[in-house]
């Protein structure tokens, strides 16, 4: 393996990062198509909350369903289109359709899922039901 | 939902460090040639157009966008698969293009950028006269 000589001679870890970086092609997680779209999950006391990063995808071409508790996230990203005689240097990203599945801890009621698409950011907030929340159960004395 | 991270297609640019010790991206892009110059598509999630910035300088063509997180309120990141930080990315042009003309759009996040080639920098045929 050739490693290039690094310009960063002020940050001493550059080198250790690219070494990093190379054997992280070859790791398992490489092998095999990431998984589209990457999604962040946050989680409080009353809500959950899933963040994905959707560059290129219009809303009209975007479905998220509840079942139960299972999150569906699904929709397509169109490849641009050029002219025939147009020439291609770079084609980094991705398309075609796209299906994502996330199992929440709860199962969720429509009216408590509010989903937003901003900037190529989805963001998905799921409130959970009164019915589920943990209550307090008041012990009696003997 | 267990606290892991697992790996995206997102990685982080070959740049050096910033100061205030956040994370740069570098966006994904489509470059396509035609006849009457090139178009760049950037994948940009997060930013929004106020946030973007860019420069061509002695055919550097410079990109930067800038990424608010997204915390959503009293909630806890309990599940990581992408990172977030601002992008960044430079291309070294091979043509003389005009920066007045570079046209900048930004729609869902990506950046569609088309850059006009300069007048003079188009093929022109040159006569060769017979001695």
């Amino acid at each position: 393996m050739y490693f290039p000589t690094y310009s960063h001679r002020s940050d001493p870890f550059a080198l250790m990062r690219s070494m990093l970086r190379d054997f992280d092609t070859f790791g398992p997680s490489r092998t095999r198509q990431p998984v589209f779209p990457a999604v962040n999950i946050w989680q409080g006391d009353d809500a959950v909350a899933i963040t994905a990063e959707l560059p290129g995808v219009d809303s009209s071409d975007l479905e998220v369903s509840v079942n139960d508790n299972v999150l569906t996230i699904s929709g397509r990203r169109t490849a641009p289109d050029a002219e025939d005689e147009a020439v291609w240097h770079r084609r980094e990203r991705t398309h075609g359709e796209f299906s994502r599945s996330i199992r929440l801890p709860f199962e969720a009621e429509d009216d408590k899922v509010e989903a937003r698409l901003q900037n190529g950011v989805l963001r998905v907030v799921v409130g959970m039901p009164e019915a589920q929340k943990p209550r307090r159960i008041a012990i009696k004395a003997a | 939902m267990a606290k892991d991270v697992t790996k995206s297609d997102k990685r982080e640019a070959d740049m050096p460090e910033t100061t205030h010790g956040g994370r740069v991206f570098r966006p994904l892009a489509d470059i396509v040639e035609t006849g009457d110059g090139v178009q760049l598509m950037l994948e940009m999630p997060g930013v929004a157009p106020d946030d973007l910035e860019v420069t061509l300088e002695n055919r550097v063509l410079t990109i930067r966008g800038r990424v608010h997180a997204t915390a959503p309120e009293k909630l806890e990141l309990v599940h990581a698969e992408y990172g977030e930080g601002d992008f960044e990315r430079t291309f070294t042009m091979s043509d003389d293009f005009d920066p007045e003309k570079i046209e900048a759009a930004l729609s869902d996040g990506v950046l569609t950028l088309t850059l006009p080639r300069a007048e003079a920098a188009k093929p022109r045929k040159i006569e060769v006269k017979a001695a």
